[in-house]
C-alpha cells in the first residue's frame, strides 16, 4: 500500500541522507518527497511517501524516530488528509495557438506564469489526478511538453493539530481533538494487534 | 599505566572553563565522561590530539590494525557495560574501524569512535587520506558526527556517549576535522551537556498490556521465557529471575543472552535457536505462551519464521519500538526498558504450579547423563567438547571467555556453563571472524583482575593474531585456546551438509601457533589427547604471562544438533550414530 510519512527533522547537513538512507536499506522506492521550513524554527518538514506492505507502517515510523535528527514522525495512513502537488509545464506555444492553451489552463484552474513568443509556462497546484489530467491533454499534441517539474506532494491532516504534532511543538496533548485520540488508538493497535 | 603528569590541571578544565586546544577538548571530554582506557592507531588527521595525550589521565593502547582497536572497545564496553572508546585517523585508519563498528551495532554495544579528518577547507576535495567516514558508517552507527568547529567538539562527544548508552545502546563516530583539533576553544565541561535524552514515543506499557501478559501467564500451561541480551544490557537479570522462580517458567537463552540467566539453574533450559538441544527448541516449538525479553527473534533463533511457535501466545518485552512484529508477530508488546516492564509486571504475577510443563520438558532430554561428553570415554582423539568443558570444569567457569565465530563459538556455548553476566563475549549479530583476540584485550583492560580466555579457530585467530604483539606491548595477560582443526570448521560443516562435502577453499594451512607466540616472546603449547587438556590449561592459567593453547582437534567434526537456516526450529540435524559424542540411544 501507499504510506505517506510526514516528519518533523533538524535542519542539518546530512539529515536527508540519513532520512533515504533507512528507505534504501529496507529496498523501498520514496515515490515522492517534499521538505521545507516549517513553523517551528530549526526543523524541517518533510513528506515522503512509498510503497510498502501494511504492516511496514509501523517500523518505518518506528525506526524513522530511532534517527537522532527526527524530532516527529505522522503515518498519515488513511487519516483525512489534504495532499497537494505544484507542477511547472513548459509548453511549446505559438501566438497561433496559445488561445487553445489558455481555455485549457481556465479549466484546469491552472495558471500561465510565464510566455514568450515560442513557449508558456503552466502552473498547477493540486490532487496527483488532476495534474495528471492536464498533463494527458497536453500531450494529445505530440511535441507540445517541453518540460515538467513536478513538486512531489505535500500533506497536511485535516482538522487540529494532532497530539503527536502538538507534542512536539510543546503544547499539551489534552488539546488534542477527538480524531486524534482515534488516531492515537489506532497507533495503539499497531502495537498490540497487528493486522 | 598512562601518564599522569598533568592530572590535576586536566581536572581543574572540567570544573572550570578554560581556553584549550580542539584536541585537549577532545581528552578532556573523555576524561570527563570517565575514561580511562582507549585503543587506537595514530595518523596524520589525528596527530594533533595524539600530541596533547601526555597531559591527560589516559592510557592508550597502541593496537597493530584498527579493527582491533574497534574489537578492543567493544570488548572494554562488554565487559565493563561502560563505553568503549577506539581512535583512529582519516581514511585508511578510519575505514579500517568498520567492521568493528558493525559489530558493536549488530549487538547493540555502546562505542565511540573517534576519527580525524582532513581540515575542513579541504573536505570533499579527495584530500590525502581523505573519506567521507560519516557517510560511510551512517548504516552502522547509532549516529555519527562531523565536527568541523572547535567549539563543537566537546557538545559532539558528549552527545554520543548519550546516545551510545542510552535506551538501545550503539556504537557513535565523532569525526574531526584536523583544523578543529588545532583550534582552540573555551571548554566547559557542563556546558556542553547534552539535551535530556528524549525517549523514543512509541515507547508504550499499557495498564491493559500489563494486565493481558499477566493474564497470559496465569493461564498459560507451557509458558517459556526467552532471555536475549536486553536482560543483561538493561540489568534485569534479577527481575527475570524473580519472573521464573514465581510462575515456574522455564528459560531459554539466545546466545548474547547466555549469562543473563545462571546456567545452573534449574529453570535453565539453556540456548535456543540453530546450535540449541533439541529439548529447547522442541519447548519452544511445543510452548503455548512464549515471554520473549530483550531479544529480537532472530533467524538464527526462529528458523523459519513460518513455522516458529504457532501454538505460542507471544509476549514481547523490548526497548526498540522497530522491533515489535519485524520477525515474529506478537500478541502483547510491551515496549520499554525490560527492567522497568518486568517490575511493574511482577506484582501481578502469582505462584503458578509449572511441574507438569517441566515434567515433559525433562522427559523429553532423554538420557543426557548418557549422552553428556564427561561421561563418554576418553577415546584419545581430541575434540573441541572436551576443550570446552575441561576450560568450564577447571576455571570453574570464574572467567570472561571470549570468543570468536564459528563452530567452536557454538562448543563454548554448549560445554561452558556461564552463571553470570559479562562472563561471555561473542559476536553474534554480525558474526565477525578475528573478534576474539582484540575482544579479549579490551575485556582485559575493562577487568583487569579477572581471568581471561580467548577460545578461536584456527581461521579467525589468524585474521587479528597481529594484536600479539599489542599484548606484549601492553605486558597483558590473557589465555588463548585455539581450536585447530585445520579447516574453516562452520564453512566446512555446511559443505558437508549443503554442499556435497565439495571442501572449496575451507581447508587452512597456518603457521605453528606456538612458534607464532614464541616470535613474540610469549609461551605456548600443543595439545594433542584429550588426557593433556587439563594439565595444559593449569599450566596456562599458572604462567605469568600470556600463554597460548593449540588444541588440534578432530579435523570433521560438526557442531550438533543443527537447524538448517530456513528450516522449522524442530527440524534439526542430529548428533549420528557414529559419533564418539553420541547422543544416547534412544535419540536414534
Amino acid at each position: 500500500m501507499l504510506h505517506t510519512f510526514v516528519a518533523y527533522v533538524e535542519d542539518l547537513p546530512g539529515v536527508l541522507t540519513r532520512v533515504a538512507s533507512l528507505f534504501r536499506r529496507l529496498n523501498i522506492n520514496i515515490n515522492s518527497l517534499t521538505v521545507g521550513r516549517s513553523e517551528r524554527a530549526g526543523l524541517s518538514r518533510l513528506t515522503l511517501v512509498c510503497e510498502a506492505s501494511a504492516e511496514a507502517g509501523h517500523r518505518i515510523r518506528a525506526s524513522l524516530f530511532k534517527l537522532e535528527n527526527v524530532v516527529d514522525v505522522d503515518d498519515i495512513a488513511q487519516a483525512p488528509s489534504v495532499t497537494r502537488e505544484l507542477a511547472l509545464i513548459k509548453v511549446a506555444a505559438t501566438p497561433r495557438n496559445r488561445a487553445q492553451i489558455f481555455d485549457l489552463v481556465e479549466v484546469f484552474r491552472a495558471r500561465i506564469v510565464d510566455l514568450t513568443s515560442e513557449s508558456l509556462m503552466i502552473e498547477m497546484t493540486g490532487v496527483e489526478s488532476k495534474i495528471e489530467g492536464l498533463i494527458e491533454v497536453l500531450r494529445e499534441d505530440e511535441g507540445r511538453i517541453l518540460e515538467i517539474c513536478r513538486s512531489g506532494k505535500m500533506t497536511m491532516r485535516r482538522g487540529h493539530h494532532t497530539s503527536r504534532v502538538l507534542r512536539a511543538m510543546g503544547a499539551r496533548a489534552e488539546d488534542a481533538t477527538e480524531t486524534d485520540n482515534d488516531a492515537e488508538a489506532a497507533e495503539n493497535g499497531a502495537v498490540t494487534e497487528p493486522e | 599505566m598512562g601518564s599522569n603528569a598533568n592530572t590535576q590541571s586536566s581536572n581543574a578544565h572540567l570544573i572550570t572553563p578554560t581556553r584549550l586546544t580542539g584536541a585537549e577538548i577532545v581528552w578532556a571530554t573523555l576524561v570527563g565522561e570517565g575514561v580511562t582506557d582507549v585503543f587506537g592507531y595514530p595518523g596524520g588527521a589525528i596527530l594533533p590530539v595524539y600530541d596533547a595525550l601526555r597531559k591527560f589521565p589516559i592510557h592508550h593502547v597502541l593496537v597493530r590494525h584498527e579493527q582491533g582497536a574497534a574489537h578492543m572497545a567493544d570488548g572494554y564496553a562488554r565487559a565493563s557495560g561502560k563505553v568503549g572508546v577506539a581512535i583512529a585517523t582519516s581514511g585508511p585508519g578510519a575505514t579500517n574501524l568498520i567492521t568493528g563498528i558493525a559489530t558493536a551495532m549488530l549487538d547493540s554495544i555502546p562505542m565511540v569512535c573517534i576519527t580525524g579528518n582532513v581540515s575542513s577547507k579541504v573536505l570533499g576535495t579527495d584530500a590525502f587520506q581523505e573519506v567521507d567516514i560519516t557517510g560511510i558508517t551512517l548504516p552502522v552507527t547509532k549516529h555519527n558526527f562531523l565536527v568541523s568547529r572547535t567549539e563543537d567538539i566537546a557538545p559532539a562527544i558528549r552527545h554520543a556517549f548519550q546516545i551510545a548508552q542510552s535506551s538501545r545502546p550503539g556504537p557513535v563516530l565523532v569525526d574531526i576535522t584536523k583544523d578543529a583539533q588545532q583550534g582552540t576553544a573555551i571548554f566547559d565541561f557542563d556546558a556542553a551537556k547534552p539535551r535530556p535524552y528524549r525517549p523514543h514515543p512509541m515507547l508504550r506499557v499499557e495498564e491493559s498490556g500489563l494486565a493481558h501478559a499477566a493474564e497470559l501467564i496465569r493461564n498459560a500451561e507451557r509458558p517459556v521465557i526467552l532471555a536475549g541480551h536486553g536482560v543483561i544490557e538493561s540489568g534485569a537479570m534479577e527481575q527475570v529471575r524473580t519472573l521464573a522462580e514465581r510462575a515456574q517458567i522455564p528459560v531459554a537463552l539466545t546466545l548474547l543472552g547466555l549469562g543473563g540467566f545462571p546456567a545452573s539453574h534449574s529453570l535453565n533450559l539453556g540456548m535456543m535457536g540453530m546450535h540449541g538441544e533439541a529439548w529447547v527448541n522442541h519447548a519452544i516449538q511445543e510452548a503455548d505462551l512464549l515471554i520473549a525479553c530483550g531479544m529480537r527473534f532472530d533467524d538464527r533463533v526462529t528458523g523459519s519464521t513460518s513455522t516458529y511457535a504457532l501454538k505460542a501466545k507471544k509476549i514481547h518485552i523490548e526497548v526498540d519500538p522497530a522491533e515489535i512484529n519485524k520477525n515474529i508477530k506478537v500478541d502483547v508488546a510491551l515496549v520499554g526498558d525490560l527492567r522497568a516492564v518486568l517490575e511493574n509486571l511482577l506484582p501481578r504475577i502469582a505462584g503458578r504450579d509449572g511441574s507438569a510443563w517441566l515434567k515433559t520438558i525433562e522427559a523429553s532430554k532423554g538420557a543426557v547423563a548418557v549422552r553428556d561428553i564427561k561421561n563418554l570415554p576418553d577415546s584419545g582423539h581430541l575434540y573441541a567438547a572436551h576443550v570446552m568443558h575441561d576450560l568450564w570444569r577447571i576455571t570453574g567457569g570464574d572467567a570472561i571467555v571470549v570468543t570468536d565465530v564459528g563452530q567452536h563459538q557454538m562448543w563454548e556455548a554448549q560445554y561452558f556453563h556461564h552463571e553470570t553476566p559479562r562472563t561471555l563475549i561473542t559476536s553474534g549479530g554480525l558474526g565477525t571472524m578475528g573478534f576474539a583476540l582484540p575482544a579479549a584485550i579490551g575485556a582485559k583492560f575493562a577487568c583487569p583482575d579477572k581471568e581471561v580466555w580467548v577460545i578461536a579457530g584456527d581461521g579467525g585467530f589468524q585474521m587479528t593474531a597481529a594484536e600479539l604483539s599489542t599484548i606484549v606491548q601492553e605486558g597483558i595477560k590473557i589465555n588463548i585456546a585455539i581450536i585447530n582443526n585445520g579447516y574453516l570448521g562452520m564453512v566446512r560443516q555446511w559443505q558437508e551438509f549443503f554442499y556435497d562435502r565439495n571442501y572449496e577453499s575451507t581447508p587452512l594451512v597456518s603457521p605453528d601457533f606456538v612458534k607464532l607466540a614464541d616470535a613474540h616472546g610469549l609461551a605456548g603449547r600443543t595439545v594433542r589427547t584429550r588426557g593433556e587438556v587439563a594439565s595444559a590449561v593449569e599450566e596456562a592459567r599458572s604462567a605469568p604471562g600470556t600463554f597460548l593453547l593449540n588444541f588440534m582437534v578432530e579435523k570433521e567434526e560438526s557442531v550438533y544438533p543443527m537447524i538448517p537456516a530456513g528450516n522449522a526450529l524442530h527440524e534439526m540435524i542430529r548428533r549420528p550414530g557414529k559419533n564418539p559424542l553420541v547422543e544416547s540411544p534412544d535419540d536414534n
